[in-house]
């Protein structure tokens, strides 16, 4: 056998001085060379224990293969097979933790660089071939109506799976556009819109029936919905009610939970104000408290906001930041500075209510808690007081609670998320089955996809039964 | 895209739109409010359903012209459309036989009080109505509320139409007269509601205000409508709107409400600039 090549071939970026202003893509994609230069570095190792790191399982040597090969319309074809939305994992994956962990490179320090590779394709397939579905015959129509509710990655997979095989889809979505939090949430330099709204233009292509503005709870309860003829219901509503650590002064102006902050932003393009009329107010210092993907895509935009400073307050250290590597390195590129093992303990206001300083707690690290992570613990008699007139509070989320509100049946544990079969989504509910964040807390882009194919297929089944 | 059926401009500055949306007035009660969009480029802001009709499939709003979207807003006519309507959302009103109640409107938060009175009415409650503006310009709905109460008394800051003063006079004369008073509900500016609350507080009569924070989604995804009610904190758009005005802390409502005020600023007067050129 070769010598393994240890080169990771880069991808190039913009760079952080000129990006830390705009909101364009800062990841600028591989050429095709870089691409097979990439792709020539992997072993085709038989036993491909990347395809098992991925959550949906894709045949990864065979579409790397096909890019080696320029068959190109093939490598689109095997991505296809197992993710409906290549672009977008490709960009946001958390690959350090996925396939790209369990390469056989890896061990070595170099994994194949799978994201980009799988980010490469996808971005070929849309300039190359439209946002065709390749080879798929349109199904045979069942006359079955099926609702999905929610339209961010999980109803939109489960939506197309559905239709794919035969069924009438009616997706409905509280918001004014489709694509959950890749569109409020994920910011446009990390995750450009047009790429979402071009995989939810191919799951309309399908004949899928999206009706926005539609808040389920509200406008219609999942009885009504079982009631009007539909035969079965996929939840996806996500996690997406922002929490709060109850602390002093978490009210003032000046603080924003981070979604919030990132909808004004990237969903009512704030960064546009006044072209667009949604503001949002940027301060000179800002903090933005916690450690995921949401505290990084938080603190980056403030930075392109204008801010001179922007700190990320986080309770742990680095290595347990579950924010994906490569935001991180970002990050720091753009100047974002790092207050770690630091934590508020109150918010201190000015006469007019606006925030001016954080009171926080030094933190020590102690025995591993259920997270398997190690604990934070405040220090007492360490509390030192930072300058800040703007906060973010990135904290989490959890399911919102209108729809089990209003649906009998529905069970839910004590954190709001409902409660469903694992491997089918199937809730305690008749007729009705859940996937994505609704099911597991905030998770992944590429976990909720892969619950709501699974869901999907038993779905199937169901009303082919 | 939600079409307007049918429009009034009621006083100065305030209208009447009558949207086509019939799923939402086929749920809507009182009490709860919509989100509209106008179009790509708008904000997301919540209007109260002034009233519905299920059989017609139509939702009615009121506004003021206050800044750059209800300014936008006033500028459509009938048959135009706009991108989105959302609702019915909030948590509706409590409505229950209480025995007397008192509606106190102030301005065009008559809009809202008369569906309110409206139901307490039908559940067989005695309605006292006190209905407030600041000149005689800017009264509407007068006869509509009229309608729905037993008794009503009308006020301008000014004394061109009505009493002379504010509503809490007339407020602060029914509670003390020693008729029984058995719930207010006060709906109009911040400024207003707190008012109310503090009149009515030395009575232990429970006083219900709809609070109208900053909000985006209207659904509890963001937390921007966030108000402290005893000490707690709560979303307005699922929590409320309506919340007891003596657990309410009015000063960071207030201090909310007033984010925004340098963009709001800029905002209308971009508008401005822009429609002048157009016509
Ligand atoms: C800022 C941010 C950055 C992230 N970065 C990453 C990343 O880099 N990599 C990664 O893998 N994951 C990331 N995540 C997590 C990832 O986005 C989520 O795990 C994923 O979007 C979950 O998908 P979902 O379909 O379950 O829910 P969502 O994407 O939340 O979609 C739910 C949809 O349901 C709608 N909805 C809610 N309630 C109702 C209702 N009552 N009626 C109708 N519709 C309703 C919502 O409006 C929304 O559109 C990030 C999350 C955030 C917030
Ligand atoms: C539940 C609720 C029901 C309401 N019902 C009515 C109604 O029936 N009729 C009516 O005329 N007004 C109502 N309002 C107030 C109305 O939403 C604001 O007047 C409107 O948003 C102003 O927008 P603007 O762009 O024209 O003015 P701006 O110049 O943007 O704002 C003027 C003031 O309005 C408030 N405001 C601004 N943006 C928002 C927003 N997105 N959400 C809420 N308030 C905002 C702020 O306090 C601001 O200072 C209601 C508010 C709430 C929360
Ligand atoms: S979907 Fe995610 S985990 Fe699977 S191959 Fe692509 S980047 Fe890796
Ligand atoms: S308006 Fe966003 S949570 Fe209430």
């Amino acid at each position: 056998m070769a010598k393994a090549n240890l080169n990771r071939e880069p991808m190039a970026k913009q760079d952080p001085k000129t990006r830390g202003k705009n909101f364009n893509e800062v990841a600028l994609g591989y050429s095709a060379e870089q691409a097979k230069a990439e792709a020539s570095r992997c072993l085709q190792d038989p036993k491909h224990p990347c395809t098992d790191g991925c959550p949906v399982e894709i045949d990864i040597p065979g579409f790397i293969k096909a890019v080696l090969d320029d068959n190109m319309p093939e490598a689109v074809r095997i991505l296809k097979d197992k993710n409906s939305l290549p672009g977008i994992c490709g960009r946001v994956c958390p690959q350090e933790t996925q396939c790209e962990q369990v390469c056989s490179l890896a061990k070595k320090g170099a994994p194949i660089a799978i994201g980009r590779l799988e980010r490469y394709v996808a971005d070929w397939e849309r300039t190359n071939m439209g946002a065709l579905n390749p080879g798929a015959e349109p199904p045979r129509p069942t006359g079955k109506q099926v609702a999905v509710v929610g339209a961010g990655p999980a109803g939109l997979v489960a939506a197309a799976d559905l239709a794919k095989l035969g069924h009438s889809v009616t997706l409905f979505e509280a918001l004014h556009v489709a694509g959950g939090v890749l569109m409020y949430g994920i910011p446009e330099f990390r995750l450009p819109k047009e790429i979402v709204q071009a995989e939810v233009a191919y799951v309309t292509s399908l004949g899928v029936k999206i009706e926005l503005d539609s808040v389920v709870g509200k406008v219609v309860t999942l009885d009504e919905l079982l009631e009007s003829g539909y035969l079965a219901i996929f939840l996806g509503t996500g996690a997406g009610a922002p929490m709060f650590m109850n602390i002093p002064g978490e009210n003032l102006n000046g603080i924003y939970s981070a979604n919030e902050f990132l909808t004004r932003v990237n969903l009512m393009k704030a960064y546009q104000f006044p072209e667009y009329d949604t503001p949002v107010f940027v301060g000179r210092r800002v903090a933005v408290i916690g450690g995921g993907n949401v505290t990084m895509d938080s603190a980056r935009c403030a930075l392109r906001l204008g801010a001179d400073e922007v700190y990320i307050i986080y309770r742990r250290s680095e290595v347990e930041m579950p924010a994906r590597r490569e935001e991180v390195e970002n990050a720091k590129e753009e100047g974002i500075q790092f207050k770690l093992l630091t934590n508020p303990k109150r918010y201190i206001g000015n006469e007019s209510g606006w925030v001016v300083g954080i009171e926080c707690y030094e933190m020590g690290l102690g025995e591993p808690d259920e997270s398997g992570r190690r604990r934070p613990i405040a220090k007492e008699g360490s509390e030192f007081i930072m300058d800040v007139d703007m906060v973010v509070a990135a904290l989490g989320t959890r399911p919102n609670p209108l729809i089990a509100q209003t649906t009998s049946e529905l069970k839910t544990t004590k954190w709001g998320t409902v409660v469903a079969d694992e491997t089918t989504g199937k809730t305690m509910k008749d007729k009705v089955w859940a996937g994505g964040d609704i099911v597991t807390g905030a998770a992944t882009v590429i976990s909720a996809m892969g619950a709501a194919r699974r869901a999907a297929r038993d779905i199937d089944e169901y009303l082919r039964s | 895209m939600f079409r307007i059926i049918y429009r009034e401009t009621l006083a100065t500055k305030i209208h009447l739109f009558k949207i086509e949306a019939p799923a939402i007035a086929r749920k809507a009660l009182a009490g709860q409010f919509v989100v509209i969009r106008i179009d790509e480029r708008g904000e997301r802001i919540p209007l109260t359903i002034a009233d519905w009709d299920g059989k017609e499939g139509s939702v009615t709003v009121v506004f003021m012209e206050v800044g750059a979207t209800t300014f936008r807003l006033a500028l459509l006519k009938a048959g135009d459309f706009i991108a989105d309507f959302v609702g019915p959302l909030g948590v509706p009103s409590h409505i229950d036989k209480f025995g007397t109640v008192v509606c106190v409107a102030g301005g065009v938060g008559v809009a809202p009080i008369t569906p309110i009175a409206r139901a307490l009415k039908e559940k067989g409650n005695k309605i006292t109505s006190i209905l407030g503006a600041r000149n005689k310009d800017l009264l509407f709905w007068e006869d509509k509320l009229r309608s729905v109460s037993h008794q009503l008394i009308v006020t301008t800051d000014d004394g061109t139409y009505g009493r002379k003063g504010v509503v809490t006079g007339p407020l602060k004369e029914l509670l003390e007269s020693g008729e029984k008073v058995d719930r207010v509900i006060a709906i109009g500016p911040s400024i207003m509601m707190k008012f109310c609350a503090q009149t009515t507080q030395p009575f232990g009569v429970k006083t219900i205000v709809s609070l109208n924070p900053i909000m985006v989604d209207g659904t509890g995804m963001c937390g921007c409508c966030r108000v402290s009610v005893g000490g707690v904190t709560k979303f307005t758009c699922v929590d409320g709107p309506d919340f007891d005005g003596h657990q309410v802390d009015w000063d960071l409502l207030l201090a909310r409400q007033r984010i925004y005020l340098d963009e709001e600023k800029r905002s209308f007067e971009q508008w401005q600039a822009q429609m002048g050129k157009c016509s």
